[in-house]
C-alpha cells in the first residue's frame, strides 16, 4: 500500500481528487451560509451540469457546449505548464490569449480571411506578445510575472480598441462570424453529429488533444525538452552545461504564448462566443489555465481531464437555483473550487510528509 | 576546577540507537565526556557523527539509550533543552548575522533588557570583554561580521557559547576554514577552555589535529561504535584503521611529472567580484602544461571560485586573456570551451554539477546531449544509446546507486554523485581538466579514488588544474602549487621542497614573492 502511495502518478491523481472534494465541500458550506434551503440542490446541480436537463438529447447537446469551451482551457493550461516546466510562471498567458482573440476575430471580421489563416495569425500574435515578456526577462531581468500582468492589461484595452471597429452598432459585442464570414469558422468535420447537431463542437477538439500529446512528446522525448527541463530544474547547471539560457527563455515564452493564442482561436472561431468590447477585466480563461495545469498534475495529458472538469463546474454554476441565490453565486462556487485546485502541490507535499513519518515510526518499531 | 562534580562525566550518551527508514544511523553508541577534557569524535562522512550530535541537541529522538548530565538522566527534546543544560555548539558553517556587529551576534536571543524593553548593551559589552580576556579570544566587539576574518568569526561563535555560560562545548569540524596558523591559535584556545573547567567535544576527521589536542578519541564507523582510545596511547595509523576499517594509503603514489606543451595559458586575468565593489581576481597569470597537475591553493574566499568562473566562462572577464592550445578563448561561449577540450568538475556539485531531479543517465549526458550519438536528426533523444553510455560509465567508474541509470541524482550519496560527475568529465577526454575541490565532503576511500583518477589523467598526457582548500591534498597531489591570496597569486611552490608551515605563511598573506611568468 505504501509503495503504491509513493508512486508519483498515483499521488498526483489522489491529490487532484482530494482538491476537488475539498473545493466542493467549501462551496457547499458557502451556499449553506447564504441560504441553507437550496444549498444541497444547488451544489448537486453544479456537479451535474448538463445532466440537469431531463432529456438525453438536450443533455448531449449541453455536453457539446462544455466540450467546446474545454478546448481553449486545455490550450491555456498547456501554455502555463509548458512555461512552468522551464521554471517560468507565465501569468501573461491571459494576455496572450486576449491577443490571440483579437487577432483571429479582426482577421475574420475585417479582412475576411478563412479559418486557417485566422488561426495562424492568432498564434503568431500571441507568440510575439509572449516574446516581449521573454526579451524583458532574458535581457533586462524583468520578472515574467510582473511584465505578464502589465501586458495583460495592455493587451485587453488594445483588443477592445481594435475590435470596436468590427462590433455591432447597437451592442458592445463583435459581429456574428456566421453572418459576416462563415468561412472563418472552424469546420465541424461531422463532429456535430455526435452531439445532437451542436455546431459548437468543431475540429478544435482533435486539435487540442493532438497539441497536448505533441507537448508531452516535446517535453519528455526530445533534446529541446531535455534542455528546457534542465533549465527549469537547475538553471545554474544548465548554464554550466553550456545551454543557451536567454534563447531558451524567449523561445519558451513564445511557445507558451502561441499555445494561449491557439486556445483563443479555438473558442472564438467556433462562433460560440463573441468579444465584448467594453469589458474591463482580462478574460478568466488564461487564469483558469493555471488551476487546470496544477489540477492536472502539470502533465499535458492530465491537463485534458482537469480542463474538462473545471469547465464542467464553471458551466454547472448556471444551474444553481436563482430563487435562493443571485446569479453571481455560480461564479463564487466555481472560483472556490478552482482556487482549491491550485493546492494540488501542497497536498502532494503533505501526503509525502505523512508517508515518511509513518515509515519512520514503522522503522522505529522494527 | 575547584567545584567537585557528582559524577566523573559531564555528559554521557549511553547505548544510543537511532533508526531511519532502511538505515541504522546510530547503532548502540556510547560516548562519555569527562569534565575538563577534550574528547574527539572521529568518523568518515556517514559514520553517524551528525546524527549523534542531533540526538544530543534534541533534534532527533533516539529510539533507545539514555543521556546523562553529571550522572543524572535527562530528557532533551529540543535545542532549548540542550541550551538549558549548558550544551553549546560551534557549527561548521557559522550561524552569524553578517551585517550585525560581533557584540550584537553574541547577545542575540539573550539580550539584556532593562525597564521599558530597552537594550542594556553596556553590561553585555563588559561581560564579553571580560570573557575574551579570560580565555584569550581576541575580538573587536564593534566590528561587523562581514568585515572580520574567518578566525575572528569563529571566536565570536565561541564567545556566544561562553556568554550563555555553556559548560559543554561542541566544535563541529572547526578547522576546515582556517589557516595552519589559525588552527594553532584555535588549539591553544581549546586548551585554555578546558583549563578553566569547560568540557569540549571535538568533531573531526583530521587525525593530526586530534592527536595534537584531544585527550581521548571515540571512533564511529558506519553507524557503529568502534571504540574509545587515549590519544597518548595510540597512533594516527591506528586511528585511521579504526575509522576506515582497513589501512589507507595516505600518500598519493605517482611518478615524477613530465610536463609537455602548454595547454592553458592565462594572461593578466581580472574578474570582478559579485559581492564587493572590487575585483575578486587581480591580474593573475599562469600556465598549465600537458602531463602536470597544477594546484591553486589558498584559504576559501581568496578569489579561487571567481578564477574558475572566469576560466570556464560562467562569469565574464574584466580584463586579461585566456589561451587554450594557443587559441584565444577569452570571449568563447561556455559550450565552445566545453567542446574544444575543457572539462570542469565544479566546486558545488548541487548548484552546477547536477540536475538533481534528473536521472543519473540524464546527468551523464549533461554537456553532450546534443551530440549525434544522443540526439537524432529531428531532435529526439536516442534513449537506447543514452542508457548504454550511462551503464558503461557506471560500470567503468564504479558509480553506485539504487537503481543504476534510472536512479534520480537526488537519491544518490554525495560520494557517488561526485563519482558520476568525475566519470562524465573524464570520459570527455579533455585536454585540460579543471577540478575544483573534487574531494570536498567525501570519505577517505573516495578521496583516494579521485586522487588516483587525477594522476591517471596527468599520466595520460592531459593537463590538470586542481583548486583545493585541503592542505593534505595540496601537498600530496600536484606537481606545482600556486598560492592565491586576496585575488593574486603570491607564490609558486614545489610540493617536494616546501612545508605546510611555509605554505600556510603564503596562504595567510604573511609571505609573498613576485611570481615570474616564466
Amino acid at each position: 500500500m505504501r509503495k503504491v502511495m509513493k508512486n508519483a502518478a498515483v499521488q498526483a491523481f489522489l491529490a487532484s481528487i482530494l482538491c476537488i472534494l475539498l473545493g466542493l465541500l467549501i462551496g457547499y458550506i458557502v451556499l449553506l451560509f447564504i441560504n441553507p434551503e437550496g444549498a444541497w440542490e444547488s451544489i448537486l446541480n453544479i456537479i451535474k451540469n448538463f445532466f440537469t436537463w431531463s432529456r438525453p438529447s438536450s443533455q448531449i447537446k449541453q455536453l457539446g457546449n462544455t466540450i467546446a469551451k474545454t478546448m481553449p482551457l486545455i490550450l491555456c493550461s498547456l501554455s502555463i505548464l509548458f512555461a512552468y516546466k522551464v521554471g517560468l510562471f507565465n501569468i501573461g498567458a491571459a494576455g496572450q490569449y486576449v491577443a490571440g482573440s483579437c487577432a483571429c476575430l479582426y482577421a475574420a471580421l475585417a479582412w475576411g480571411w478563412s479559418w486557417l489563416p485566422c488561426m495562424l495569425f492568432a498564434i503568431v500574435t500571441a507568440a510575439l506578445l509572449g516574446a516581449v515578456s521573454g526579451f524583458l526577462k532574458a535581457y533586462c531581468n524583468v520578472n515574467e510575472v510582473i511584465s505578464g500582468i502589465m501586458l495583460n492589461w495592455i493587451a485587453l484595452y488594445t483588443a477592445n480598441t481594435i475590435l470596436t471597429n468590427v462590433k455591432e452598432t447597437a451592442s458592445p459585442y463583435t459581429l456574428y462570424l456566421n453572418k459576416v464570414n462563415p468561412g472563418s469558422m472552424l469546420p465541424t468535420a461531422g463532429l456535430e453529429g455526435l452531439f445532437n447537431g451542436n455546431t459548437n463542437v468543431t475540429i478544435a477538439v482533435p486539435i487540442a488533444i493532438i497539441t497536448a500529446i505533441v507537448i508531452w512528446f516535446i517535453l519528455s522525448k526530445t533534446k529541446f525538452g531535455y534542455e528546457l527541463k534542465a533549465t527549469g530544474n537547475n538553471k545554474n547547471a544548465a548554464k554550466y552545461a553550456g545551454m543557451a539560457q536567454n534563447r531558451n527563455i524567449i523561445l519558451t515564452l513564445m511557445i507558451s504564448g502561441a499555445l494561449a493564442g491557439l486556445g483563443a482561436s479555438l473558442l472564438y472561431q467556433t462562433g460560440y462566443m463573441r468579444w465584448e468590447c467594453t469589458q474591463s477585466s482580462v478574460p478568466s480563461m488564461g487564469f483558469n489555465g493555471i488551476a487546470a495545469a496544477f489540477l492536472g498534475g502539470l502533465h499535458p495529458i492530465g491537463a485534458i481531464f482537469s480542463s474538462f472538469f473545471i469547465q464542467h463546474i464553471t458551466d454547472g454554476g448556471q444551474y444553481v437555483n436563482t430563487n435562493f441565490y443571485s446569479s453571481q453565486i455560480s461564479d463564487v462556487i466555481s472560483s472556490v473550487i478552482i482556487y482549491l485546485c491550485g493546492f494540488v502541490l501542497f497536498i502532494k507535499l503533505t501526503m509525502n510528509k505523512l508517508i515518511t513519518k509513518s515509515e519512520e515510526k514503522k522503522g522505529a518499531k522494527q | 576546577m575547584g567545584t567537585p562534580h557528582s559524577s566523573e562525566y559531564a555528559i554521557e550518551m549511553l547505548h544510543i540507537t537511532k533508526r531511519f527508514p532502511g538505515i541504522i544511523a546510530n547503532d548502540d553508541i556510547t560516548l562519555q565526556l569527562r569534565h575538563g577534557e577534550i574528547h574527539a569524535l572521529l568518523g568518515e562522512n556517514g559514520a553517524g557523527k551528525s546524527t549523534l550530535m542531533s540526538v544530543l541537541f534534541g533534534l532527533y529522538k533516539a529510539e533507545e539509550g539514555t543521556i546523562k548530565k553529571d550522572g543524572k538522566e535527562v530528557q532533551i527534546n529540543s535545542p532549548n533543552d540542550a541550551n538549558d543544560l549548558g550544551i553549546g555548539m560551534v557549527h561548521q558553517h557559522f550561524k552569524l548575522v553578517e551585517c550585525f556587529t560581533v557584540l550584537d551576534n553574541i547577545i542575540m536571543g539573550v539580550e539584556p533588557v532593562g525597564a521599558m524593553g530597552f537594550l542594556q548593551k553596556k553590561q553585555a559589552r563588559e561581560k564579553v570583554i571580560a570573557l575574551s580576556e579570560k580565555y584569550g579570544l581576541q575580538v573587536d566587539p564593534d566590528a561587523k561580521i562581514e568585515d572580520i576574518t574567518v578566525g575572528m568569526q569563529q571566536r565570536t561563535e565561541i564567545l556566544k557559547m561562553l556568554y550563555r555560560d555553556n559548560e559543554i562545548l561542541i566544535f563541529d569540524e572547526p578547522t576546515a576554514v582556517l589557516t595552519p596558523q589559525e588552527i594553532e591559535e584555535l588549539m591553544q584556545i581549546m586548551r585554555n577552555l578546558v583549563a578553566e573547567g569547560k568540557s569540549i567535544l571535538f568533531i573531526s576527521h583530521k587525525l593530526a589535529e586530534i592527536m595534537a589536542v584531544a585527550d581521548r578519541c571515540t571512533v564511529l564507523r558506519k553507524g557503529k561504535y568502534i571504540g574509545t582510545v587515549e590519544t597518548k596511547d595510540t597512533t594516527m595509523e591506528e586511528l585511521s584503521a579504526m575509522m576506515v576499517g582497513r589501512n589507507v594509503n595516505f600518500h598519493v603514489e605517482k611518478k615524477p611529472a613530465t610536463p609537455g606543451d602548454v595547454v592553458l595559458e592565462v594572461q593578466h586575468m581580472t574578474v570582478a567580484s559579485k559581492v564587493h565593489n572590487n575585483n575578486a581576481v587581480r591580474d593573475v597569470s599562469f600556465k598549465v602544461r600537458r602531463g602536470e597537475i597544477v594546484c591553486i591553493a589558498g584559504i576559501d574566499g581568496n578569489g579561487q571560485s571567481e578564477l574558475v568562473y572566469g576560466l570556464t566562462g560562467l562569469e565574464p572577464l574584466a580584463g586579461g586573456r585566456i589561451l587554450m592550445d594557443g587559441k584565444d578563448i577569452t570571449k568563447a561561449s561556455i559550450r565552445k570551451r566545453l567542446t574544444s577540450g575543457m572539462s570542469h568538475i565544479p566546486e558545488d556539485r548541487h548548484k552546477h554539477g547536477l540536475v538533481l531531479d534528473y536521472s543519473l543517465e540524464y546527468n551523464m549526458i549533461l554537456q553532450t546531449y546534443f551530440e549525434s550519438r544522443f540526439t537524432n536528426r529531428i531532435g529526439f533523444l536516442r534513449r537506447k544509446n543514452i542508457r548504454e553510455y550511462s551503464d558503461r560509465l557506471i560500470e567503468q567508474f564504479d558509480v553506485r546507486s539504487g537503481q543504476g541509470s534510472i536512479t534520480p541524482a537526488r537519491a544518490m550519496s554525495g560520494g557517488n554523485q561526485q563519482k558520476a560527475i568525475i566519470a562524465r568529465e573524464i570520459d570527455k577526454q579533455p585536454e585540460i581538466l579543471v577540478a575544483v575541490q573534487p574531494t570536498r565532503g567525501l570519505d577517505v576511500g573516495a578521496i583516494e579514488y579521485i586522487h588516483k583518477q587525477l594522476v591517471a589523467q596527468r599520466d595520460a598526457g592531459k593537463a590538470v588544474l586542481l583548486i583545493s582548500l585541503e592542505l593534505d591534498e595540496v601537498m600530496d597531489v600536484p606537481d606545482r602549487i600556486l598560492v592565491m591570496y586576496e585575488g593574486e597569486i603570491v607564490g609558486e611552490l614545489d610540493p617536494q621542497k616546501t612545508t605546510q608551515e611555509e605554505l600556510g605563511l603564503y596562504m595567510a598573506g604573511a609571505k609573498r614573492d613576485e611570481v615570474k611568468d616564466e
